[in-house]
């Protein structure tokens, strides 16, 4: 990979479109660019009406905020597309099996693939989970993959969310207000519907439900409340799922279930879809000091009498340590080589890599192994020297708590400022959906955007914004 | 439905129905405010009464200025009541019941919040003031429409609006607690123009004005009044009106539910008590007496809604 090479998604290495964008492209020729900032601000006046904010931890006065959306799209080809869907179902197929293996007979760390300590010096490994088989040993109900592209046929997986991956209450309204702004555009170029993701998320957890379970599945989502930055997107899905939407204290363990309390009485629930961490799922098995949780709520579960999605624990499979060894473990798994490729990192833990890794840290990328929402992190091209100082003490007192990557030049993708069309990079959540039926990829998913220029950081929390996806028919 | 839910949709209506009714009264004082200065405290004095902020509108202030009440009952942060407050709360519970709610009527509040907190960011002029109120009062109509127009006819509605009914019920009653020595037969100053003036800013604080006169052709009487605004179930914010409602809404919950709850039986002696009753057997029994027993049932009735639909664990 060349860092100095940039990969356009609308213009690849030159001045022309690439194929994918061919239709856009000439429509967005023959627009004038007053007009297109006067339809994003309007699409603004929009998200802000209907209220898709999320809240920033630490700053009271903008609590609620908007994320930018640019009225660009990102345009994938469908033959792009059924490469990364092969790529992901893979990767998600062994991600399932690694984590089964890792609660019950660990025979990956038998055969000598992974380091032990990995696994049992981990946080996210949740020793109550072992011997636990979920319906259909389904884990991660839902996974976000992030993918970075950095040239015309190289993609690299990111990163893997198999915890509560958010985002997808973006994909969806980001394609509402499209449609909205820009009817004519759909009715000329053949884009791919997302809008079917709530109802496949209610069939594929439904598909979860615990083997006891009769009729249709009662379906709840677990949030932590109105406070979290992501309670938009808990809202959005239950109102669109026809999901109630729970709270710890609305619920209570009632003769061997999980129940809500509703204005009839206590009604059993036969799927939690959680938006909360582990810890706080059941103050009696784990965090005691937790408000959020439901006390004997994994009692029932190890019980079979609820299906929790995704399992507790699955944070084992998401971890950054874990992420330098998913090669192996696809390949354990699956007997395949991986098809999508990792980013290479360096396991700081390790004593060569931590080497090589201070001697070139205004190149790399540093990242805590548990941290998340781009906190914590070291861009090293952008860095001050303080900084990198700063961040070289950091490392060398705990060197474990580190993994470090080469810094892409991720694609970019044009945004509409007001002086017209200006390239900023990107990357992409795609949205995986797993049930022992199949592995549901949803033909879009979420761009983020740094919005500053040059900068690599796409978080929104970081001045991240989003675009619509559009996945092209064949 | 989630106890949680039914909670939040009765408080959410409750509090969005509290914001009209404060409107109202505002505009009524406003109106003596700016016609009879002399009248002017004692007006206020009785619209904070109503309202119940009138204690801790004394502590902050020690005169009862025009500019004063208006700036507390509309932006003060410190006064939970303030159409302010009530709106973050509103919408707050609104946000909290986002999946109970069509899109449209979450847009409305939304839209009625973020009007509101622009409209209120600055303390209102007496000549903006008419503007602010109609606002407001549009606003919740918009709300309301919205509310009809698109919801299901179901627990989900049949909440909200009890919780609309039960605030109304309060606030009329409340006016006529505040003011129903206007109102006795005994009035030695029946007649002359002040009491025209009170007569006329009661049937104004609850929009009543025009339908009044159209009914009675223009004669003001506070026995009229008293019927119109207690017993008449033509009249939209008459105790017997909401009442009418709220036994509505608690049947059909109770035929939904297929359970008939304790709630019901309060809500139904209630009722009985305005539709046996003419006006003079009340004022004859004591009219205080009267509004003060609907007061305290009407809060008894609350409770014990919260309590037989599980709003709390």
């Amino acid at each position: 990979m060349n860092a100095f090479m940039k990969f356009d998604e609308m213009f690849g290495m030159g001045d022309t479109h690439r194929e994918p964008y061919r239709d856009y492209h000439r429509w967005l020729e023959s627009q004038d660019t007053a007009w297109l900032c006067r339809k994003s601000d309007e699409a603004e006046t929009v998200f802000r009406r209907i209220g898709i904010t999320f809240s920033v931890y630490g700053e009271e006065e903008a609590s609620e905020r908007l994320i930018p959306f640019d009225i660009v799209p990102r345009i994938i080809s469908s033959r792009e597309w059924s490469r990364l869907v092969r790529g992901i179902r893979q990767r998600v197929q062994a991600m399932n099996a690694f984590l089964y293996d890792v609660y019950h007979r660990q025979e990956i760390i038998r055969a000598g693939r992974i380091p032990a300590a990995l696994i049992a010096d981990n946080e996210a490994f949740l020793p109550q989970m072992m011997g636990v088989s979920p319906p259909g040993n389904v884990y991660t109900h839902v996974v976000g993959v992030d993918i970075v592209r950095i040239g015309e046929d190289e993609f690299y997986v990111l990163e893997d969310n198999a915890r509560t991956p958010s985002g997808v209450s973006y994909m969806l309204e980001n394609r509402e207000i499209m449609l909205q702004m820009f009817p004519e555009l759909f009715a000329q170029i053949n884009v791919q519907a997302v809008g079917n993701y709530p109802k496949t998320l209610r069939r594929s957890l439904g598909n979860c439900a615990p083997y006891s379970h009769k009729g249709t599945p009662v379906i709840a989502i677990l949030t932590p409340g109105i406070y979290n930055s992501a309670y938009f997107e808990h809202a959005f899905l239950a109102g669109q799922m026809g999901a109630e939407l729970v709270e710890g204290h609305d619920l209570r363990v009632v003769d061997g279930r999980v129940a809500m309390r509703t204005t009839q009485g206590y009604a059993p629930i036969d799927v939690i879809y959680k938006r909360v961490d582990d810890e706080y799922l059941d103050p009696l098995n784990f965090n005691p000091q937790s408000l959020l949780g439901v006390p004997g709520m994994f009692d029932v579960y190890r019980a079979g009498g609820i299906t929790i999605a995704n399992a507790p624990g699955t944070g084992i499979a998401d971890d950054k340590a874990i992420y330098s060894y998913m090669p192996d473990i696809i390949a354990f798994y699956t007997g395949e080589k991986a098809l999508l490729k990792n980013v290479p990192t360096w396991r700081c833990s390790e004593i060569d890599a931590l080497r090589y890794v201070l001697d070139h840290l205004p190149e790399l990328v540093v990242k805590e192994v548990h941290g998340s929402g781009g906190y914590g992190m070291l861009v090293g091209p952008t860095a001050s020297n303080k900084e990198l100082a700063a961040f070289r003490n950091k490392l060398e007192a705990n060197p474990a708590n580190y993994i470090a990557q080469p810094t892409l030049s991720l694609s970019t993708t044009p945004i509409l400022t007001k002086n017209g069309l200006d390239p900023r990079h990107v990357d992409l959540r795609v949205f995986v959906l797993v049930s022992p039926e199949e592995i549901h990829m949803t033909p879009g998913g979420l761009t983020r955007v740094a919005l500053n220029k040059g900068s690599l950081v796409v978080n929104s929390s970081q001045g991240g914004g989003t675009k619509d996806t559009w996945v092209l028919e064949e | 439905m989630l106890g949680k839910t039914a909670d939040g949709l009765f408080w959410m209506f409750r509090y969005l129905e509290r914001n009209e009714n404060t409107a109202r009264l505002l505009d009524a004082g406003f109106r003596i405010a700016l016609t009879r200065a002399a009248a002017a405290e004692n007006e206020w004095d009785s619209v904070l009464t109503t309202v119940g902020v009138e204690q801790s509108f004394r502590e902050k202030y020690d005169r009862m200025e025009t500019t004063c009440v208006i700036d507390f009952l509309l932006r003060d942060p410190s006064n939970p009541s303030s159409v302010m407050s009530i709106i973050q709360t509103a919408r707050d519970n609104a946000r909290l019941l986002r999946t109970a709610l069509t899109r449209e009527l979450w847009s409305a509040t939304n839209e009625c919040w973020l009007t509101l907190r622009e409209l209120l960011a600055r303390p209102v002029r007496e000549r903006e003031l008419p503007f602010v109120l109609s606002t407001i009062q549009q606003q919740n109509a918009l709300l309301n429409g919205t509310l009809h127009g698109t919801m299901m006819r179901n627990e989900i509605f049949n909440f909200a609006r009890l919780g609309t009914f039960m605030e109304r019920a309060d606030n009329t009653a409340r006016i006529l607690d505040v003011k129903y020595y206007l109102l006795l037969p005994s009035v030695s100053l029946v007649g002359s123009s002040l009491d025209n003036v009170q007569w006329e800013t009661i049937l104004r604080s609850v929009s009543a004005q025009r339908s009044y006169h159209r009914l009675h052709k223009g004669d003001v009487r506070p026995r009229e009044i008293a019927n119109f605004l207690m017993l008449d179930l033509r009249m939209p914010r008459s105790l017997a009106f909401c009442y009418s409602k709220i036994t509505d809404n608690l049947t059909h919950l109770a035929k939904d539910y297929g359970v008939r709850q304790p709630c019901i039986d309060i809500a139904e002696s209630v009722f009985a008590r305005l539709k046996e009753h003419s006006i003079d057997e009340i004022f004859e029994s004591g009219l205080h007496e009267f509004i003060q027993d609907f007061i305290r049932d009407n809060n008894a009735l609350g409770r014990q809604i919260e309590m037989d639909y599980r709003f709390y664990g």
